[in-house]
């Protein structure tokens, strides 16, 4: 099945983040505490060979399966939208010790009442969805 | 083997995994970013019979979707087969500033105390479970991404509203955790 290869994917991030607690409460305080280094070396070594694995891809125009060379859109230059919408996304991950992706593995882990977590995210994007044009970005 | 796998990761093993699901994604054609699931949820749910916004083919972002599901799943079968015995070995500093707050550390991922369902309909269940959800979901939206779009992908291709974003991620966090969790507990 074409798709099962992005099922794998996912089953390897799912693993990544429980083995190494980014999906945890607790890291993500100590992270908002700077207690600790472990979450900023995350997220900051993957940045660091992202940008890496991103340069090669664009130097040597690596393709991906469809057979196109790897492009990646630049985002839309709305900062407003960034700054603001970004903070008001922090203010709940610091309050569910999660974002989008660990919510799902969360799940996967057994913490259940993460589904109430998931299913007000998804309230909260329809708002943004319903109301978008009324807002700055 | 087994049971040095069931070690937890450190970051030079799990940040560099993350690049490689980064490259993976790419390079089957498609983007590392988790927040645009939940709109696609909404899609799937029939919102877009309520707004244009959501009236999108699901089947463009089915890919996504199969993602998900695969991180569930992979959150699954490292609970159920890779655990790690040991608790969570978080920083002295950060015990001592949860138990201020009243909130005691059993080394588990989460504080059950707070995510359960008996605390659901209280005011702090309401505040953690529906409004931090809310938070996230309107919030990542309205940024256009939440950690993987933005504060890996974009900040790995240099973009700048990915680093005001990031900004943003962590005036939020900031705010919450010092500002308003002292206000919540008290």
């Amino acid at each position: 099945m074409k798709g099962f290869r992005f099922i794998w994917i996912g089953i390897i991030f799912g693993i990544i983040l429980t083995k190494s607690e980014v999906i945890s409460w607790y890291r993500i305080q100590e992270m908002f505490r700077f207690q600790d280094f472990h979450m900023y070396g995350v997220i900051g070594s993957a940045v660091i060979l992202g940008a890496v694995i991103i340069r090669i891809i664009k130097a040597r125009q690596v393709k991906s399966i469809l057979g196109e060379p790897i492009g990646i859109d630049p985002k839309p230059k709305n900062y407003t939208s960034a700054l603001v919408g970004g903070s008001i996304f922090g203010l709940g991950w610091a309050l569910t010790g999660a974002c989008p992706g660990p919510i799902y593995i969360l799940i996967g882990n057994g913490f259940l009442p993460y589904l109430v977590v998931l299913f007000f995210a998804v309230i909260g994007a329809f708002t943004y969805g319903l109301i978008r044009n009324r807002l700055p970005h | 083997m087994i049971e040095f796998i069931k070690q937890p990761w450190p970051w030079y093993v799990a940040g560099p995994m993350i690049a490689l699901v980064l490259f993976l994604l790419l390079h089957a054609g498609k983007r590392f970013g988790i927040s645009s699931s939940l709109e696609t949820v909404c899609t799937l749910g029939g919102a877009g019979k309520l707004s244009d916004y959501f009236k999108v083919d699901w089947r463009n972002r089915s890919w996504l979707i199969l993602f998900v599901v695969g991180s569930i799943i992979g959150g699954f079968l490292t609970n159920q087969f890779l655990q790690n015995p040991e608790p969570i070995d978080l920083s002295a500093a950060t015990i001592a500033d949860l138990q201020g707050l009243g909130l005691g550390y059993d080394g588990n991922y989460v504080p059950e105390q707070i995510f359960s369902w008996q605390n659901l309909f209280s005011l702090q269940g309401l505040i953690f479970m529906v409004i931090g959800g809310f938070l996230i979901g309107f919030g990542t939206r309205y940024a256009g991404g939440c950690t993987s779009g933005h504060a890996i992908s974009g900040l790995s291709d240099l973009q700048l509203p990915s680093l005001v974003a990031t900004i943003g991620f962590f005036i939020g966090g900031l705010i919450t955790t010092h500002l308003l969790l002292p206000i919540i507990f008290s």
